[in-house]
């Protein structure tokens, strides 16, 4: 009977799929999650991922569900992030103007050296709460690939709104402002 | 003049004081330190991340401990502490998985022991079945060495 194919070229073409398939699983677990996003899309909003973090100062924990029935405006940043600069005056701003009307600037600092981070915020005089996540364990949650990003929270947890890279005065009203008129 | 040596004694403790602190400075530079720490963000060893802002804070950060006199392994707990046990680049740094940290070794050298052997398998399979064979199974030395015989023999 003729052999088909000899042992070397089957061996040297199942390496190549394998390869092949090893690249394909790279690709797909790298992924950015981007279930907030085609939530929006479709007209919903998904619930925010589940999110406990120390502060920033080191005194305790704090978690998303501790701001239930708050707006909350939440922003991963680091001090290294360069249009972290432009943006965090503004959410401040905003964070001053929210206060009183049930919302929050809630700021993550990811990635970044504790000293940094405060040397930071006392440079821009920060008055929002802010936490820390050290090792970067809520990127994947919430598919965070670069900084900043900023999810918008409603008063119920759910996520009504997305900005992935710096925010502005525009997104603020646009999708900020609406939110702080709902009622939980 | 007795004073007067001794405010010079004084003097030479004060001045030597500072090289002997960086005689018993643990000598260590970034460039050592580099390739066995991670830049978080980038996802690779921070000796390769040549344009990230974020690796090069770690770097500032590196060199301020450095210059604080730390050893290599104080910085890399600092980095640690800072970053979480990710920071780390070399199996058994992070010191809570033995098993773990021998597998990473172990693991790799095992499959390409296997794939060698695989493929020095398939390679005498393939050249034993490759090619007609002399008929009566002689091979190319012996077929020689008999026509050699038979030169001989007939003393051509």
């Amino acid at each position: 009977m003729r052999r088909v194919l000899a042992p070397v070229p089957i061996a040297v073409i199942c390496a190549i799929l394998a390869l092949v398939g090893l690249l394909a699983y790279g690709l797909a677990a790298n992924e950015p999650d981007r279930k907030a996003e085609e939530s929006l899309a479709r007209g919903e909003r998904a619930s925010a991922p589940p999110l406990r973090l120390p502060r920033l100062s080191g005194l305790g924990t704090k978690s998303l569900e501790d701001y239930r029935g708050k707006v909350v405006v939440l922003n991963f940043w680091a001090s290294w992030c360069k249009p972290c600069r432009e943006e965090s005056p503004l959410l401040d701003r905003w964070h001053e103007r929210m206060k009183s009307r049930g919302g929050t600037v809630l700021g993550v600092d990811t990635l970044d050296i504790v000293g940094d981070a405060r040397d930071f915020i006392s440079e821009y005089e920060l008055g929002y709460p802010m936490l820390r996540d050290k090792d970067g364990e809520t990127r994947e949650s919430f598919g965070i690939v670069g900084f900043p990003e900023t999810f918008v929270i409603d008063r119920r947890g759910h996520i009504a709104a997305v900005r992935r890279g710096p925010v502005d005065d525009t997104f603020m009203r646009s999708q900020v402002a609406p939110l702080l008129r709902e009622r939980s | 003049m007795k004073r007067a040596a001794a405010l010079a004694g004084v003097l030479a403790a004060l001045l030597g004081a500072p090289a002997t602190v960086a005689a018993q400075c643990p000598r260590t530079s970034l460039g050592d330190i580099e390739d066995e720490v991670m830049c978080p963000v980038c996802g690779t060893p921070l000796g390769l991340a040549t344009d990230a802002p974020q690796a090069d804070r770690e770097r500032a950060y590196i060199e301020r401990l450095i210059a604080d006199c730390r050893s290599k392994d104080e910085i890399k707990a600092a980095l640690a502490a800072q970053f979480g046990d990710a920071v780390l680049a070399l199996p058994g740094d992070a010191g809570d998985d033995d098993l773990g940290d021998v597998l990473v070794y172990v693991i790799p050298a095992v499959g390409i022991a296997l794939a060698a052997a695989g493929i020095a398998f398939a390679v005498v399979r393939w050249r034993g079945t490759r090619g007609p064979r002399e008929p009566g199974g002689g091979d190319a030395p012996a077929a020689e060495r008999r026509l050699e015989a038979d030169m001989e023999r007939y003393e051509l």
